[in-house]
């Protein structure tokens, strides 16, 4: 388990153009606590490249390799067959993508890369929808939620789907390691941080980075709603190793209600 | 700035380089109460832009990169921080 | 060491004596023969190189960048819908100014389907940045390939290079092939490294975001080396002279144009059978030439102009068409003689797609058509000259 007193004090990502109260970059503000200064991070065009790496305010204290949006696992297998061919050893490679870029369009990639056994970490934001070109529907995005394109109408209910089942398909390369996390338990998140750094080959994590403007929330509520999507069963806290599927059990739910009625997407669902 | 000899080798620049901080963003800034404070970290672990230095019994804020989330003062267990909206009164008193 | 080679073999070798590291690639015909024999050579023991098997084209790019950015030397081959499917990685790669090789076997776009050879395929990524290269024989397929190692990385271009070999007809066509030995190779070309690389010691942003008029100062000078790119083709094409007494003229290959007053010109394998109808022609006493367009791009303007100020008609045959308008060579050599003060007709002539044999006759045919235009002129006719399609 990561001891929150023994995170190191470096901020390896600072000075970012997210907006106030981001969860997609305090997802990588700690993840990054834990992966520490020999970390590559690959990522692709998304919130995170657009407020992190736009001249002239680059805000990573790590190598950051862009690429376009399907490709962040192809990427990372190149950087990571370069590295070792130059005998750097020790040097983790971390693909970092929206849900988007993980779930929708960089899912072939990401499933090349996981197949070929490479040892890599991805890292899955998810805000449950594509934030950076104006909350547009992902397969991520839960049932029920208003996007730009699934805006609620007289017809229209917001999302028709439920939410793509990620961490099954995952699973089913049957990779070392894979979990999800919410920022809302960050030593939980961070302990999975450190388990896939420690196991040899491909790693996943989809970690629940709730998004003020998306989600039409106060930006305070960040880390109480990533808490909420857990306590309310909407985001189960779940690993994958050596095999076997857990599922962290919630002992007494609380309310859907609670999780649902902050957010402006829910609000057509509640009356 | 980019010099001509940076041009010519493509859009690959080193990194970190911040031009600004962001912390005129803020319209409502964090104050902490040193009284109130027990060091606990939440604060430093929620912040999502790492403003928040860890000290021997308390921790310490700079605004320099602060947006003013509130997300510190919503997660405070001891309610030791209050967002104060920027030019008032309060916000000059914590400058003190 | 001589060896009997096919087009694929030839660039296979040229990836191994070139000491490449990383080879990220996905089948396509007639491309696979490629990047089986380096896997074969990997598998063998004989070439020390990481082979990422990628689920696409456009991830055996992204695993190319990923992989050059690090400072190693990479490869890659594709063809037709591979190329196509790269497009996004094309313009990506060669905006990142990272320099790298592919091999693109040429080959039509469907639909209708074929596996045959034009160049449809490279020709549609004009505009991508990347230099490209059209090879006629096995064995300049060879040479390019380490030319273009040296060309890419060159400090003042720092662009991609695409080495195209026409499908099948170089691709799958044996002939001797002069091997040079690697202690030659490894004179003529160094190791690769770059003056910053992915070093968690050194930090560095690759691809980052630029407002307009940053993104506008990058594409000028991405498009200043491109430019550049043209000296340093010629000089590496005479430096490759010196080391291995072969070269291939550099951005144009030239045959019988001093003189010639209609000459042809021609990309790819079609050069050797126009080869053999020049000189056919002037053993009748017709002043004809060829032009063989080794680098499409950068294109090269000057040494065009220089070559074809004296002809009165220029025959293009293009293996391409730029539907709506015409053959995409033909629209660029007109451009290219524009303002010549005396300035030649220029006749467009499509054929050869989708592995369409171009015979002797029908280059025969082209270029007669040509010369009687000429002759009406002598007699004081208007010079006029169409052009046409091997329908």
């Amino acid at each position: 388990m990561v001891k929150i007193k023994e995170l190191p004090d470096a901020e390896l990502v600072q000075g970012s153009y997210a907006c106030a109260g981001c969860g997609g970059i305090l997802a990588v503000r700690l993840a990054l606590k834990v992966l520490g200064p020999e970390t590559v991070i690959v990522t692709t065009p998304s919130c995170l490249l657009g407020v992190t790496t736009f001249y002239p305010q680059l805000a990573f204290k790590v190598p950051c390799v862009n690429v376009t949006f399907p490709s962040t696992a192809a990427a990372v297998s190149g950087v990571v067959a370069g590295l070792k061919r130059r005998g750097k050893k020790g040097v983790k490679v971390v693909g970092l993508a929206g849900d988007g870029g993980t779930v929708d369009i960089g899912l072939q990639a990401l499933s090349g890369a996981l197949e070929r056994g490479d040892n890599f970490i991805f890292i899955c934001y998810d805000n449950e929808a594509y934030m950076n070109t104006g909350v547009q529907r992902s397969g991520a995005t839960p049932l029920g939620a208003r996007t730009t394109t699934t805006p609620v109408g007289s017809i229209g209910r917001g999302e028709e789907r439920p939410k793509k089942d990620m961490l099954g398909i995952v699973a089913a390369h049957n990779i070392p390691y894979a979990a999800t996390a919410s920022i809302g338990y960050p030593q939980d998140y961070l302990s999975k941080v450190q388990k896939a750094m420690q196991v040899e080959g491909p790693a996943y994590l989809q970690v629940l980075s709730p998004c003020p403007p998306g989600w039409g929330y106060r930006s305070d509520l960040t880390v109480k709603l990533a808490r909420l999507a857990v306590q309310t069963g909407q985001w189960p806290l779940a690993e994958y190793e050596n095999g076997r599927l857990t599922v962290k059990e919630i002992a007494n739910p609380r309310p859907l209600r609670d999780y649902l009625a902050p957010q402006a997407r829910f609000a057509h669902l509640l009356g | 700035m980019l010099t001509e000899g940076d041009l010519r080798k493509g859009p690959n620049l080193a990194t970190p380089l911040l031009s600004t901080t962001t912390g005129s963003w803020r319209l409502v800034r964090p104050v902490l109460n040193p009284k109130r404070c027990n060091n606990c970290l939440t604060c430093w672990l929620f912040c999502p832009e790492g403003c928040f230095t860890r000290g021997e019994s308390i921790v310490s804020l700079n605004l320099d990169f602060c947006k003013g989330c509130g997300i510190c003062v919503a997660e405070c267990p001891r309610e030791a921080l209050t967002l104060v909206e920027e030019g008032s009164n309060d916000a000059r008193l914590s400058e003190r | 060491m001589r060896a009997y080679l096919n087009g694929n073999e030839a660039v296979a070798a040229a990836v191994k004596l070139a000491r490449t590291e990383v080879v990220a690639a996905y089948p396509i015909t007639p491309q696979s023969t490629i990047v089986e024999k380096i896997a074969e050579y990997i598998a063998a023991g004989s070439m020390e190189a990481d082979y990422i098997r990628v689920e696409s084209e456009h991830a055996a790019l992204a695993a190319c960048y990923g992989a050059a950015v690090t400072g190693t030397r990479v490869f890659t081959a594709t063809s037709s819908q591979g190329l196509a499917y790269m497009f996004e990685m094309l313009h990506y790669v060669s905006g990142c100014r990272v320099p790298m090789v592919m091999a693109v076997a040429n080959r039509g776009l469907a639909a209708p389907w074929t596996i045959w050879a034009d160049h449809q395929d490279a020709v549609a990524c004009r505009d991508t940045g990347w230099i490209q290269l059209y090879v006629e024989t096995a064995q300049e397929a060879l040479d390019t390939c380490l030319q273009a190692y040296k060309i890419a990385a060159h400090p003042e271009v720092l662009t991609p290079v695409m080495v195209c070999l026409d499908g099948y007809v170089l691709s799958h066509t044996e002939e001797i092939v002069d091997v040079p030995d690697q202690e030659a190779v490894d004179r003529f070309l160094p190791s690769y490294r770059p003056e910053y690389s992915v070093d968690t010691q050194r930090p560095y942003v690759f691809g980052v975001g630029a407002g307009p008029d940053l993104y506008s100062a990058f594409k000028y000078y991405q498009q200043q080396a491109i430019l550049k790119a043209k000296e340093v083709i010629k000089e590496v094409d005479r430096e490759f002279q010196a080391h291995f007494q072969r070269s291939y003229g550099g951005l144009v290959d030239l045959y019988y144009c001093h003189d010639a007053s209609v000459v042809l010109v021609v990309m790819g394998a079609t050069a050797g059978t126009a080869r053999e109808v020049v000189e056919y022609l002037r053993r009748q006493g017709e002043a004809v030439g060829l032009l063989r367009l080794r680098s499409f791009r950068p294109f090269p303007v000057e040494d065009l102009r220089a070559a074809l100020s004296r002809a009165r008609v220029v025959a293009v045959l293009d293996r391409d068409c730029s539907f709506g308008y015409e053959g995409v060579l033909a629209t660029e050599v007109k451009a290219a003689l524009a303002d010549l003060p005396a300035q030649p007709q220029v006749a467009g002539f499509i054929g050869g797609l989708g592995g369409r044999d171009i015979s002797q006759e029908e280059l025969a045919g082209i270029f007669r058509h040509c010369l009687e235009a000429v002759r009406r002129q002598d007699r004081g006719e208007e010079l006029v000259v169409s052009g046409g399609w091997q329908k």
